[in-house]
């Protein structure tokens, strides 16, 4: 079996699931348990996908994808910290929304392929030289701009997190909203703001299920990946960098099935289907044995905060 | 000192619900000077501190800052204009390290740039003569070294006024008198200085002047050096208060609790008691006296039936009941009541009622599936008219009570259930006097009815009035028991310090 081909795939089918990680890390930074991940990938991933056949230009698609999670995010948004609502009934009622929202405008979409301006925008794009690079190069460096992008925006939301203010700001709105309220944080405007880029990472991760990955559209297309990803922030503890190995360690059990067929083992395609979920599991019960202050949830995860309540 | 007015307070009310917590309440702080805010608990200093800092916006009232009237609508307002509060619970994010606390919510440079931020922060600390690691994190700190971030927090914010909210509760002796200094200091730099405190006599030693607050409102303000501690406590609790506790004398010396050679372990594997041996008799009231960390807790919990014995007896009644576990050890009569530093942090449930933390030990004696809670709403209004308690009803969230008002809640129940030993540690921390005085009597009632009580303490003065013996740890170690009658202040102060007394007076061999 050529490894660095199957890595590739898995760095490919890992895509979808760092941005939607990306985005609830974010959301929960914040203090919010956005359970809608699911929804909100669906969303973005119908959007996304509507956009580029009305239109044919990736980037409007990428952009509507977003644009759609975003919003997702700002119905989440508003019930939670506006209105202080349950955060966890909230986030499964944005997943439920989520389906029927792509349910809905996918119904004429069935069948559809995405054009083919978009589908060769989103081609292999070799990185000169480091493409180069024996075994690494063709694993990482020879894949299509949207995952390139992923990188970015992992490394680039590691960056904002742990060296700047703003970064240190949000991390202390989920913290402890109290203590970061009396240090003059203005916590709503920091849930709102990261609730919202969660939203637009998770449609992101929606629409390279449709865009790129599938690429056509059909029924349920991201099959619970969006409750991976809530797994998966934990998994890498709230690290934007750990995020990246977590995620494609998650594409590669999801494609794994297909090359175990190559070697013609005979295990059940259910089992191998599973597998993702199965090892979901297990790393929680691994994670929550493990007790370390550093790679805790942030400690306001869920609370509603209210400035005058005692 | 500057007779220009630097903050005034106008009639401030606020309510929550239907609980009056400040009530047209006014305040005039001048520049340069320590301003004390005293009350009892429950009076409304925290509340209205809070509407300064703008946490809470008043129902009504107006803030002047240096002749401006001002409009907080939020922290940032306040923080803006130079105030600065340092919270009872600490405001910091544990996982942060002192020098994250200190620039968070600050405007700077997009990035955070390490190395001179650190400089910059160590340069404010030496300044003011304080000791702190930028580099720390906070949960790797003691309270007095988080103590020392809240207020370089305020510091680097160029604070010009500075509210402490209760800030001696839970320091040592030398960290407060670090703390007076540092307030001195900012007093003579022309900044304003609010202390909220009940301790008379720190309030006598730092303050220049005083205001009283009692049931939300302002009772008068005083002059330090015309007022004494009686005129103060007057104010405060409206009623003349005899600052002495009685002893009460009980005849029975029928041992109760014979402790053997108790050892346990820490999760270091350090000996937190090492070789413990004493006896508690029926109508006792044994003292355990000792600077914090010297065991207290072990010794509590292991009685209790929390913490596992590594080696030694517990005789309770001629019984061991090393190894039982707690619901049998209470069913034995044995109550513990632990008030640890957070205050909320052991025994109650912070958002459950009253009733329902009633109903959390008192269930196990009741029969059937389901739980009769007619019985024990009797038992909460009891407790509230017996001990004073100040709560909007029975069915107020705990945590809603202000903190003295929850420690009786705790107390109560423990008493409630008609224990032979009561274990309790130091139930007036952080309670004013009147509520302490309260809990005095309440253990004295106790001792009267034949109940041998262990009486973990921090202030000497009570711990000499109220017990009849006085056993002193340090690191762990029994180093001797005194009779309370004879024992004085400094002989106990030495032995928490590790010496031994070989003298017969008033030490009475280790059992």
């Amino acid at each position: 079996m050529d490894f660095a081909l199957l890595f590739a795939y898995a760095v490919h089918a890992g895509t979808p699931l760092l941005f939607a990680t990306l985005g609830e890390m974010v959301t929960e930074k914040s203090g919010n348990l956005n359970l809608g991940v699911e929804g909100m990938m669906l969303m973005g991933a119908v959007m996304g996908f509507q956009v580029g056949i009305a239109t044919s230009n990736p980037l409007l698609a990428v952009v509507g994808a977003a644009a759609a999670g975003a919003l997702g995010g700002l119905i989440f948004a508003f019930l939670t910290v506006t209105l202080r609502a349950n955060q966890v009934v909230s986030g499964l009622a944005l997943t439920i929304f989520g389906t029927g929202f792509a349910g809905f405008f996918g119904q004429k979409l069935t069948g559809k392929i995405v054009p083919g301006p978009i589908t060769t925008f989103f081609g292999e794009a070799k990185v000169p030289l480091l493409s180069d690079i024996p075994f690494v190069g063709k694993i990482l460096f020879a894949q299509n701009l949207f995952v390139y992008f992923g990188y970015v925006a992992a490394i680039a939301l590691g960056v904002y997190l742990f060296h700047t203010r703003k970064g240190l700001n949000l991390r202390a709105v989920g913290e402890n909203p109290a203590a970061a309220d009396a240090s003059g944080i203005n916590i709503s405007l920091y849930k709102y703001t990261h609730i919202l880029l969660g939203g637009a990472l998770c449609g992101l991760g929606g629409a390279y299920l449709s865009l790129v990955y599938v690429p056509t559209w059909k029924e349920n297309i991201t099959a619970g990946r969006g409750w991976i990803a809530v797994a998966l922030v934990i998994f890498t503890t709230w690290s934007p960098y750990r995020a990246i190995i977590g995620s494609y360690l998650f594409g590669c059990l999801d494609i794994i099935g297909f090359r175990i067929q190559d070697l013609k083992i005979k295990v059940s395609p259910y089992i191998i289907d599973m597998l993702p979920y199965i090892v979901t599991i297990v790393v929680l019960v691994f994670i929550s044995m493990r007790k370390s202050k550093e790679n805790a949830p942030p400690k306001g995860l869920g609370n509603p905060y209210f400035r005058e309540d005692r | 000192m500057n007779k220009q007015a630097f903050i005034q307070i106008k009639d401030i009310t606020k309510t929550f619900g239907s609980v009056v917590a400040n009530k047209d309440i006014s305040l005039t702080v001048y520049k340069g000077e320590i301003h004390a805010l005293l009350g009892e608990n429950g009076s409304g200093k925290s509340t209205l501190m809070n509407v300064l800092s703008g946490i809470y916006s008043p129902d009504s009232g107006s803030i002047f800052i240096d002749g401006k009237e001002v409009r907080f609508s939020s922290p940032k307002d306040s923080i803006e204009l130079g105030i600065g509060m340092i919270h009872q619970h600490f405001k910091l994010v544990d996982v942060f390290t002192a020098k994250e606390n200190i620039i968070a919510g600050q405007s700077g440079s997009f990035f955070v740039g390490s190395k001179k931020l650190s400089k910059q922060i160590k340069q404010i600390s030496e300044k003011f003569g304080l000791d702190i690691d930028p580099d720390k994190k906070i949960y790797n700190m003691s309270v007095g070294e988080k103590q020392t971030v809240e207020i370089l927090k305020v510091l680097y914010r160029g604070a010009n006024i500075l509210i402490l909210d209760e800030p001696t509760a839970v320091l040592t002796p030398l960290e407060v008198e670090k703390l007076f200094k540092i307030m001195k200091n900012m007093k003579e730099a022309g900044c304003a200085v609010i202390i909220i405190t009940h301790k008379m006599h720190e309030v006598m030693e730092i303050s220049d002047r005083i205001t009283v607050l009692r049931k939300g409102e302002t009772i008068g303000t005083v002059d330090k050096k015309d007022t004494t501690p009686k005129q103060l406590t007057e104010m405060m609790v409206g009623r003349h208060i005899d600052l002495s506790i009685k002893r009460v004398e009980t005849t029975g010396k029928e041992p109760i609790l014979k402790v053997q050679n108790l050892t346990v372990l820490d999760e270091e594997k350090v000996k937190a008691l090492n070789d413990v041996s004493f006896e508690l008799s029926k109508g006792e009231i044994l003292g355990v006296a000792g600077v914090a960390g010297s065991g207290q807790k072990e010794l509590c919990e292991a009685i209790a039936g929390l913490y596992p014995v590594a080696d030694g007896n517990i005789l309770y009644e001629g019984e061991d009941i090393v190894g039982k576990n707690p619901r049998e050890i209470i069913k034995k009569g044995i109550s513990m009541s632990f008030i640890p530093e957070d205050r909320l942090g052991m025994g109650l449930v912070a958002s459950m009622d009253m009733v329902d933390n009633l109903i959390l030990k008192d269930y196990q004696n009741q029969k059937g599936l389901l739980i009769d809670r007619a019985p024990v709403k009797q038992k909460a209004e009891m407790l509230i008219k017996k001990l004073d308690i100040r709560t909007p009803g029975i069915h107020h969230p705990v945590k809603q009570l202000s903190g003295g008002n929850i420690q009786k809640v705790l107390l109560g129940r423990e008493i409630e259930s008609n224990p032979h030993l009561l274990i309790t540690a130091y139930p007036v921390r952080g309670l004013d006097i009147g509520a302490s005085y309260t809990i005095y009597d309440l253990l004295n009632e106790q001792k009267a009815k034949d109940v041998a009580i262990l009486y973990i303490g921090e202030d000497l003065d009570v711990l000499l009035e109220l017990c009849d013996r006085i056993m002193v740890l340090c690191d762990g170690k029994l180093i001797g028991i005194v009779d309370a009658k004879t024992a004085t202040k400094e002989q106990l102060g030495l032995m928490m310090a590790g010496e031994e007394m070989e003298q017969e007076k008033g030490v009475e061999s280790v059992v």
